[in-house]
């Protein structure tokens, strides 16, 4: 395992950073994508259901499947993967962030409605704050889904750790299985534990900081 | 010039069998304190809304100083308006201060302007500005909260104050300081005030006129004293008989 490691560092190295490089990509698109979505969703309801309800339907068809779905017109590719993974994001991040920024006391909201603030205000200055440590969750979830799906479109020639994995598996070579298993896995561990961390920062800040909580009587 | 008029104002909401609000037609003067007087789901609080534009009415006018509130954009009507609910409705993540700029931010306010003001607006309602400027919404007890929501809506002098129940959720040793608190400042600030309650006690002791509703339409439109002298009709009477049915109940306490 380790001589594999010395020996061809770049053959560990080069699926890695493509992983990498196809998950920064991935979640920029899929969160400029969120936010347009968000946005209108905010000043229709009817949208809001449509959009989750469509992008439930899409995520429950198999990544595999999506994948041969979309090669007749897209091709084999990174093109394809992306288009792929940012549709499934759609689904973890509009969910979550819908989930907090509605879910933000209606006696706030109505407060600022009354006061006279614009949907689009409402939504800058008390959603987007008193949501943050939801929406950050639905970006943890995304990027953790993402690393996982990431390595099944290796078999579309998308690149990346699946391709250390799907080698070692028609060549039998279970060092190359190995590493496969181990890079993909720890990345997907070592996200979500520094996402984590970056959450529960947010979730100490601010007005929920537990040393703001000392009450005072009149 | 009326303060506040409604001319045949009916509101209905869908799916509801009877109209929230019927044919209402009432004017309001300058400075005056008027307090809607019901009981739950009699209309009162859709009626507040409608002045401010958080409800449209289905039928019927609303003007202020003489300006139909339909044609002017909502929220502009809003901001020309102080409002304050029940929950209070501060924002949890800002301070104290930056709650009680909310609308004056809107608007644009030069800075020191702003930060003036808002220590203006906390000692008129009784805070130190020094002690609570910089404090969080959650370190506040609900009468000093409720305190915080009153200087927010008085932000920019506006000249109609609506308030919802503000003293609802409030023990009755802290309701009766801000009751009178409240008096002080309608003497000094001489604003329209249109304060909606349940509490025949509150709704008469603030008034300078009770509007009382009963299944969306108003009742009785009076001073206090002449309401308790002749009341207009059955319902009326029974809410008058009920407080006084509660003031014999503390006299064989003695």
């Amino acid at each position: 395992m380790i001589d594999y490691l010395i020996s061809y560092p770049d053959k560990l190295l080069t699926p890695l950073l493509q992983h990498l490089e196809l998950l920064v990509i991935t979640l920029v698109v899929s969160l400029a994508v969120a936010a347009v979505l968000t946005i209108a969703s905010m000043y229709s309801k009817t949208l809001a259901r449509v959009l989750t309800y469509l992008f439930s339907i899409i995520y429950s068809i198999p990544s595999l499947a999506l994948f041969v779905l979309l090669i007749p017109l897209t091709g084999l590719g990174t093109t394809t993967a992306l288009i792929v993974l940012v549709t499934y994001n759609q689904y973890l991040l509009l969910r979550n962030f819908l989930a907090g920024l509605e879910g933000v006391d209606p006696a706030i909201i109505e407060a600022a409605t009354g006061m006279g603030m614009s949907t689009m205000q409402i939504l800058v200055k008390i959603r987007l704050p008193l949501a943050k440590k939801v929406l950050f969750t639905g970006i943890r979830l995304s990027a953790v889904s993402t690393i996982g799906i990431i390595t099944i479109a290796a078999l579309i020639n998308a690149g990346g750790i699946g391709t250390l994995l799907f080698d070692g598996l028609r060549t039998m070579n279970t060092v190359k299985i190995l590493w496969g298993a181990i890079l993909a896995g720890g990345l997907a561990i070592i996200a979500d534990a520094l996402l984590k961390l970056v959450e529960k920062r947010l979730e100490r800040t601010g007005a929920d900081a537990p040393d703001n909580r000392e009450k005072t009587f009149d | 010039m009326k303060a506040i008029e409604m001319i045949d104002v009916t509101k209905r909401f869908p799916d509801a069998s009877a109209p929230a609000v019927n044919s209402v037609s009432l004017s309001i003067d300058e400075g005056e304190f008027i307090t809607i007087l019901g009981t739950s789901g009699c209309g009162k609080t859709t009626l507040l809304k409608m002045v401010n534009r958080l409800y449209e009415p289905t039928e019927g006018t609303i003007m202020l100083f003489g300006e139909d509130i339909s044609t002017v954009d909502k929220v502009v009507v809003r901001r020309r308006i102080g409002y304050v609910i029940q929950q209070v409705g501060l924002f949890p993540h800002m301070t104290i201060a930056d709650n009680v700029a909310t609308v004056p931010k809107l608007l644009k306010w030069e800075k020191p302007v702003i930060e003036q003001r808002v220590d203006e607006l906390l000692e008129v309602v009784g805070l130190d500005p020094r002690e609570y400027r910089g404090r969080y919404p959650s370190q506040l007890s609900g009468g000093q909260q409720q305190r915080v929501g009153l200087a927010r809506a008085l932000a920019v002098d506006p000249k109609i104050m609506l308030l919802d129940e503000p003293f609802g959720a409030i023990d009755a040793i802290t309701r009766t300081n801000l009751q009178d608190e409240l008096l002080r400042l309608h003497k000094d600030l001489r604003k329209t005030f249109l304060f909606v309650t349940h509490d025949i006690n509150e709704a008469f002791k603030l008034g300078d006129r009770v509007i009382v509703m009963d299944g969306g339409r108003v009742r009785q439109f009076d001073t206090p004293r002449n309401i308790a002298l002749k009341p207009a009709d059955g319902f009326t009477a029974s809410l008058i008989a009920s407080a006084r049915e509660q003031e014999r109940f503390w006299e064989e306490l003695e």
